[in-house]
């Protein structure tokens, strides 16, 4: 396991050099995000009874940032690698495609939660929150992540160019997440809006990390683990077997 | 024992284009080989497709004996490819960059063979400096490194020399040449025919996919016997009876003639001391790799 180990190093290597990039600016924009949204609406949301808005604003914030960064790590590190060419020093040595994949997914999953684990020590300082459930939440963190971190080897095995991927990410991820309920608990939509939130697998992403904090959520966690545990298997194999037919790698 | 590279009925295209055709290849063990060809004609499709960035559509490839598809990790240990494209990593030094590659073949603990192919590319005091700060000719002697990290039997250098300063092509000649007599198998693409000529004992000649030469570099050379006289006469025009042997006109009003062999120089000298010509200076020549090289790619 010497070439996935090498490969999983160099990943955290290639963030970890340009963190102020990767990991502290999107701190500091989930705390911004914080800081604006528990300004405005502390005092006209509560959503779970005794809970207030800020405190339920924390876990959606660390959530989200996890998953986006997650996904930033594998597809930006693949595009940056395809666009350069220097994607051919991963290709040509005897790694499995089984080592590729672990080691972007778990390269992205130390990011996101890195990040994830930033945005809560960072909002300490403005807000008590308690984790009333941490295996729960470590178990939709680490499965958040995973999933993100193989859509991202997705995403970037795909896209051709930059904007691709800008597009993958503004036009899939982003509006995924923002509408998964990081802002607002579902009950507060329309039943409309409800229903097609459920076909939203970052909703119980969020909801499932969420519950590990207030023990409260939306749905069961256990009908969140499911579906969040289903998705990244499901995803993990599709990964594989794009990885394995060497899909726009190995044309 | 197993040839080094096995090539069987390879083609592959892309979209209309047939980039190769057909190819069938043995490279034996211990072969210095050059593969050459004009721009476009597959060389690199054909490298790809051997180091496994590129599927074959049809056609078999072994590597050492080891299928590049079906038992591409046993392949992939016994081929070193330096690419074509100076490609690098921004975010690291020359001796991580170099340690990484090591890692990604299996390799913890290589820093003395680092070590020892930093120095014989004369890259020891740029083992600290990050891969973007290296001039041009630098990085391309860092991905020839890089191919020879986990030293593999078959070294594979898709026109190394492009960028490269004369004193350190001569190097990395004579490191090269010296891993080729430790019995590692060389193939080689070059634009630089005579880095071809001096090196390889066999030479290789593709043109729009398909393999129009193969023999070795001596009797590729032998088939054009011919020998090229370069000729300048104090006064006069050259014999009319001369006229069919020209070949052109070099600098200076030195006619070019080109003879079959040694013995028609007789026939030249008398046609001149017919005409009452003078030399002021003559020279022979034998045709090289490059020649060849242009009379194959015309002919086919």
């Amino acid at each position: 396991m010497t070439g996935f180990a090498t490969l999983f190093y160099k990943e955290i290597l290639r963030f970890w050099k340009v963190s102020l990039q990767t990991i502290a600016a999107p701190i500091l924009t989930a705390l911004l995000y914080l800081l604006i949204f528990s300004h405005v609406l502390e005092e006209h949301v509560q959503v779970y009874p005794g809970v207030r808005y800020t405190a339920f604003l924390v876990p959606g914030l660390a959530m989200m940032s996890l998953l986006q960064n997650a996904f930033a790590n594998s597809s930006s590190s693949l595009i940056q690698s395809k666009v350069t060419g220097n994607i051919v020093f991963i290709l040509l040595p005897p790694l499995s495609h089984l080592e590729f994949f672990l080691a972007y997914v778990l390269a992205a999953t130390v990011r996101g939660l890195a990040v994830g684990l930033g945005v809560l020590l960072g909002t300490l300082a403005f807000v008590e929150v308690s984790v009333a459930h941490p295996l729960w939440t470590i178990a939709f963190a680490l499965l958040g992540a995973g999933i993100l971190g193989a859509m991202g080897i997705v995403a970037g095995i795909w896209a051709d160019k930059f904007d691709q991927l800008a597009a993958f990410q503004n036009f899939v991820i982003i509006p995924l997440t923002f509408l998964s309920g990081v802002f607002y608990s579902i009950h507060s939509l329309p039943a409309f809006w409800q229903k097609v939130s459920h076909f939203n697998p970052f909703f119980y992403m969020i909801d499932g990390f969420r519950y590990g904090f207030f023990g409260a959520a939306d749905v069961s966690p256990w009908l969140s683990l499911a579906i969040v545990g289903g998705t990244f298997l499901a995803l993990s194999f599709a990964t594989l077997a794009l990885i394995g037919c060497g899909y726009k790698l190995r044309h | 024992m197993h040839p080094a590279i096995e090539i069987r009925g390879v083609s592959k295209s892309y979209g209309r284009v047939r980039a190769l055709c057909g190819i069938d290849l043995d490279i034996p063990q211990g072969e210095f080989f050059a593969l050459l060809g004009p721009n476009g004609a597959g060389k690199t499709t054909l490298i790809s497709t051997l180091a496994g960035l590129t599927r074959a559509e049809v056609g078999t490839l072994r590597v050492m004996g080891h299928d590049v598809v079906g038992d591409y990790r046993a392949a992939r240990r016994c081929i070193g490819v330096v690419p074509q494209e100076l490609v690098f990593d921004p975010f690291f030094t020359v001796r991580e960059t170099l340690r990484i590659q090591s890692g990604y073949f299996g390799l913890r603990r290589n820093d003395a063979w680092i070590d020892e192919v930093m120095a014989r590319l004369d890259l020891g005091a740029k083992a600290d400096v990050n891969m973007r700060a290296l001039s041009g000719g630098m990085k391309r002697r860092v991905l020839v490194a890089q191919a020879l990290v986990h030293k593999p039997p078959v070294i594979v250098l898709d026109e190394p020399t492009a960028g490269v300063d004369v004193e350190m092509r001569q190097a990395l000649w004579d490191f090269i040449r010296s891993l080729n007599r430790e019995g590692h198998t060389i193939v080689l693409t070059t634009h630089h025919l005579d880095e071809a000529e001096a090196l390889c004992s066999r030479v290789g000649m593709l043109k729009q996919g398909r393999l129009v030469a193969l023999d070795s570099t001596e009797s590729l050379l032998r088939g054009f016997s011919g020998l090229h006289l370069r000729l300048r006469l104090l006064a006069g025009d050259l014999p009319a009876a001369l006229l069919p042997l020209q070949t052109g006109l070099a600098d200076g009003g030195e006619y070019l003639l080109s003879l079959r062999d040694h013995t028609q120089l007789e026939q030249v000298l008398a046609e001149l001391r017919r005409a009452g010509r003078e030399v002021a200076m003559m020279e022979f020549t034998q045709p090289d790799l490059e020649e060849v090289f242009v009379a194959i790619m015309r002919r086919h």
